[in-house]
């Protein structure tokens, strides 16, 4: 169940909407920050806060690339596979970071660490290859560096829990 | 020295503070307005500098605003896209992150030429530090009094609120972009009617890029003559952020006159092509614009010089590719971002990308005939029939790749495998 002090922040944030629902997506990314991904009792909360159908949220949810519907990681690797990451080699980038993980893109690690993901341009072309792990963007990728920023995401995450 | 109205502001390695903007000049075109100037007046001025959209499209700001009718009752609204998911573009993050205070100067003017109370920044998923630039220099002018109840005590009142998108490329057309900020699923709408007269929540709607209105503070306080003569072609007006990336030196976001030949941008701006890499094509304006090569090296970069040369200035996304680069390659990448951020909802962009990105598939895997040729040929026409410009935008490369390169089109038929890549095997 979500909080009351969310709860009470999200009602907050539709109160001062023009309309409920324009505050949608952003009761959906904070109900996801909550508890990690889109849970089915989130978008019951979420359709109750907006005063929507659930139907009416899913719809929403499913049509996001950043809104989870299903179970991810604790940290979400978006790796960008647009035009300009493609030039400089960010398809490869992602096949080998796959492959050091032991899993296929789209999975998730053992540990429940991380889940690996290809995503539409995330506007660092300049820095290309690049992606994102929560808020955090990296550019100027080699394997290398990629897995030592996984290091220091996951001790980030350690610290955070402890 | 070439003036950069944009990045006159900007810091190294910071963004600019709201006292640094306002000391060196922030906001005084918004105080003369506001106390000299008609919103009538600041629209005519928008519309003599000859200001172009910068989002994509190119069209005269102050004339999408003129279409906005006077005499509507209700509230009106001005939507700042910044939405900026097309793929090779980098340039609203860049400009945001350095300076968001140009941006909300630019939206005050425009919402009080156009007559909004309320405005909206669409920015999306991803843009985490600009969002926080915009959201924090909100809350200063409003302090300042720069923004919400009786501006500097003119009367006019306005507020801006940022809105957080989840990423979906169809945002950033206008009217799905309505839709999305409405938490409707963002589907385009028909038009007629236009977002000028009925757009979000049916009210009168504007939907802008951010470099577009970013400009709006420099050509109120230095007038439109000044902002025309920025351009290096008699026809074009102001400069432009060149946001450019893949086989250069220097791949950087820069602040150059409209109308800076190709060539020289590449050379000069970026330092040239990469040790080992010479130029063989670009995407000129994003990743839906048609490709342009070598015989292009002279065009110069604006609106009407590109499209008389068979492409479009976009959005000044340039996207560099090298002799070792397959073009077939190259535009599969492109086709299958478009066919999955097709939104679904006609049926030429949902049907049509993905059976084009079957036939490139098969091509670049060595299973192409000649057959396919006049296929893509054909759908270079038929996905003009499509709701939105999505899927015409996608075919942009496609039609570029049989303009420019259909030898090497041809010779992944012919030789049953790609010739650029070296590990592709060919196929019996």
């Amino acid at each position: 169940m979500v909080p009351d002090q969310l709860k009470k922040a999200l009602e907050q944030r539709v109160k001062a909407s023009v309309t409920p629902r324009e505050a949608a997506v952003a009761v959906m990314k904070e109900l996801q920050r909550h508890y990690g991904w889109l849970t089915d009792e989130a978008v019951s909360e979420a359709a109750q806060i907006l005063g929507l159908t659930s139907l009416q949220i899913e719809e929403l949810a499913t049509f996001y690339e950043m809104i989870y519907r299903r179970p991810v990681g604790k940290r979400v690797i978006h790796v960008c596979d647009s035009i300009s990451c493609w030039a400089m080699g960010g398809e490869s980038l992602l096949e080998k970071l796959a492959a050091q993980l032991g899993m296929r893109v789209g999975e998730t690690t053992g540990d429940g660490m991380f889940t690996l993901l290809p995503c539409c341009c995330l506007g660092n072309c300049g820095d290309s290859p690049t992606m994102m792990i929560g808020d955090n963007i990296y550019g100027c990728l080699t394997l290398e560096k990629t897995l030592e920023i996984l290091q220091q995401e996951m001790q980030m995450q350690i610290d955070k829990e402890t | 020295m070439m003036e950069q109205p944009l990045f006159q502001h900007n810091k190294a390695g910071r963004c600019v503070t709201f006292n640094e903007y306002r000391d060196e000049g922030g906001f005084s075109a918004l105080e003369k307005a506001l106390k000299d100037l008609s919103p009538e007046q600041v629209q005519q001025a928008v519309i003599d500098s000859g200001l172009r959209g910068r989002g994509g499209a190119g069209f005269s700001t102050g004339k999408k605003w003129s279409f906005v009718p006077r005499d509507l009752p209700g509230p009106r609204w001005l939507i700042c896209n910044c939405d900026e998911m097309e793929p090779g573009t980098y340039k609203d993050r860049v400009l945001l992150e350095a300076n968001p205070y140009s941006l909300i100067e630019g939206m005050i003017l425009s919402s009080y030429a156009i007559g909004v109370r309320h405005a909206f920044i669409f920015i999306r998923r991803g843009y985490e530090e600009a969002a926080a630039n915009l959201e924090r220099g909100i809350s200063e002018c409003l302090k300042a009094g720069l923004l919400g109840e009786n501006i500097l005590g003119s009367g006019f009142s306005c507020d801006i609120d940022v809105h957080s998108s989840a990423g979906r490329y169809i945002c950033g057309e206008e009217t799905a972009m309505i839709n999305a900020l409405e938490g409707k699923r963002a589907n385009p709408r028909p038009r007629p009617p236009f977002p000028a007269v009925k757009g979000l929540w049916d009210g009168p709607t504007v939907v802008n890029n951010v470099e577009s209105l970013a400009n709006v503070p420099y050509i109120i306080g230095k007038g439109p003559e000044w902002f025309k003569g920025l351009a290096r072609t008699p026809e074009g007006a102001g400069t432009k952020l060149f946001c450019i990336s893949g086989h250069v030196v220097k791949r950087s976001c820069v602040e150059l006159p409209l109308g800076m030949p190709l060539g020289e941008i590449i050379e000069e701006t970026c330092g040239g092509m990469r040790p080992g890499s010479s130029f063989k094509a670009c995407l000129p304006g994003g990743a839906s614009t048609p490709y342009f090569t070598a015989e292009h090296w002279n065009i110069p970069m604006d609106f009407d010089p590109v499209a008389q040369a068979g492409s479009r200035l976009g959005t000044g996304g340039i996207v560099v590719f090298d002799q070792d680069t397959c073009m077939v390659a190259a535009t599969l990448n492109l086709i299958r971002f478009f066919a999955r951020e097709s939104c679904g909802w006609c049926t030429p962009c949902r049907e049509g990308l993905p059976y084009v990105r079957h036939i490139l598939e098969n091509i670049e895997a060595g299973n192409g005939s000649e057959e396919h040729i006049d296929i893509l040929q054909q759908h270079v026409t038929l996905l003009n029939y499509s709701f939105c410009a999505l899927a015409p935008g996608a075919m942009g490369p496609v039609q570029g790749l049989l303009q420019h390169f259909m030898d090497e089109l041809r010779e992944h038929i012919t030789k049953r495998r790609c010739p650029l890549n070296k590990d592709a095997k060919t196929h019996h």
